[in-house]
C-alpha cells in the first residue's frame, strides 16, 4: 500500500514489515517491548508528517481520540 | 441519522484476523483505497493503540456534487488490540466535509464463543448529515453505499486472510481424528465455505 506521500512510500513499507513481524512475534506473544521498529517509526513519521501538512487535512480533527472515549459513539439502544 | 449493524464471521482464529488486518489493503474490492499511513502507535496498559490515515477517492453521484466537490476523502482509523482478551477495536471516521455527510464505523473483532478457530466482526456504522432539506437523502444515499460497501470490505478481508493463510483448512481437517465427527462435519463446512462470511443481520434505525 502506498503512503499519502509518494517520497515516504518506502520508508512506509520497511516500518510495516518491522511492525507486522513485531506485531506477530513479540506483541500476540505476550511481549510488549517495542522498541524494535522505533528508529523505522521515527524516520517515516518524519517524511509521513510533512506529507499530511501538504494535504488540505484538519489536524486538529486527525488528532482527536474518540476511541475508548466518552466522545465515542454509542448504538441506539434496542427496544 | 441512520444507524448501521450487521455481524459476520470469519473462519480464521482471532490472531489470524488481527494479523490480517495490517494487511487488507490492498484487496480486490479496495481499489478506491490510494494510501494508508499510521500516524501515531504507542502501547498503553499493553494495549496496542494506533492510528491510521487513508485516503480514497470520492465516487459520489452527479447530484451530491454540490455539496462536495473533492476528488478525496480523509479517513481517520483508531484501533485498540487487546491481545489479553483476543478484542480488536476499530474506530473510522472521515475528515472533512462531515457537516455534509459524517461516516462513522465501529468494527469489534472478537473469538467467536461457539468456535475459537472462528472470529466475530460487530460492526456499527453511524451516517449522518446536516445540510439543511437534505440530510435525510444524504443519509439515505450514505446508507445504501454503506451497506454495499460493507459486504464488500468482509469479501476483500477474506481475500487476504486466504492468501495469509491458504492451507488453513487443509491442516484443521488434517487435525480431525476418526472419533470426533462432529468436527470432521465442521471441518467439512469450513472446506467448503472457504472463508466466506456470512452476514448474520442487518437492522436499519432511523432516528
Amino acid at each position: 500500500m502506498n503512503s499519502i506521500g509518494e517520497a515516504c512510500t518506502d520508508l512506509k513499507k520497511q516500518y510495516d514489515d518491522c511492525f507486522n513481524s513485531w506485531f506477530s512475534d513479540h506483541f500476540l506473544k505476550g511481549r510488549t517491548n517495542d522498541s524494535m521498529c522505533a528508529p523505522m517509526f521515527k524516520v517515516y513519521q518524519d517524511c509521513v508528517k510533512k506529507a499530511i501538512k501538504a494535504h488540505n487535512l484538519d489536524l486538529d480533527d486527525v488528532r482527536k481520540d474518540l476511541l475508548g472515549t466518552p466522545q465515542e459513539k454509542k448504538p441506539p439502544h434496542k427496544p | 441519522m441512520k444507524f448501521y449493524e450487521n455481524s459476520a464471521i470469519f473462519n480464521y482464529s482471532w490472531e489470524q484476523v488481527a494479523q490480517g488486518f495490517w494487511k487488507r489493503y490492498p484487496n480486490p474490492n479496495s481499489k478506491h483505497v490510494l494510501s494508508e499511513d499510521t500516524v501515531s502507535r504507542e502501547l498503553k496498559s499493553g494495549k496496542l493503540v494506533s492510528k491510521r490515515i487513508l485516503t480514497k477517492t470520492n465516487n459520489i453521484p452527479n447530484w451530491a456534487k454540490r455539496f462536495i466537490n473533492t476528488t478525496y476523502v480523509y479517513i481517520v482509523e483508531e484501533s485498540i488490540v487487546d491481545a489479553k482478551n483476543k478484542i480488536l477495536v476499530t474506530y473510522t471516521r472521515n475528515i472533512g466535509f462531515t457537516k455534509v455527510m459524517s461516516v462513522t464505523e465501529k468494527v469489534t473483532y472478537t473469538q467467536c464463543d461457539v468456535n475459537p478457530s472462528k472470529t466475530v466482526a460487530t460492526r456499527y456504522a453511524w451516517i449522518d448529515s446536516q445540510v439543511r432539506g437534505f440530510s435525510r437523502a444524504i443519509c439515505a444515499f450514505g446508507y445504501e453505499r454503506f451497506k454495499k460497501n460493507a459486504h464488500k470490505m468482509v469479501g476483500g478481508f477474506n481475500h487476504v486472510l486466504q492468501n495469509m493463510y491458504p492451507h488453513q483448512h487443509v491442516i484443521q481437517t488434517g487435525y480431525v481424528t476418526a472419533t470426533a465427527a462432529t468436527k470432521l462435519k465442521d471441518a467439512a463446512k469450513n472446506a467448503s465455505e472457504l472463508a466466506k462470511a456470512a452476514p448474520m443481520y442487518a437492522s436499519l434505525h432511523p432516528n
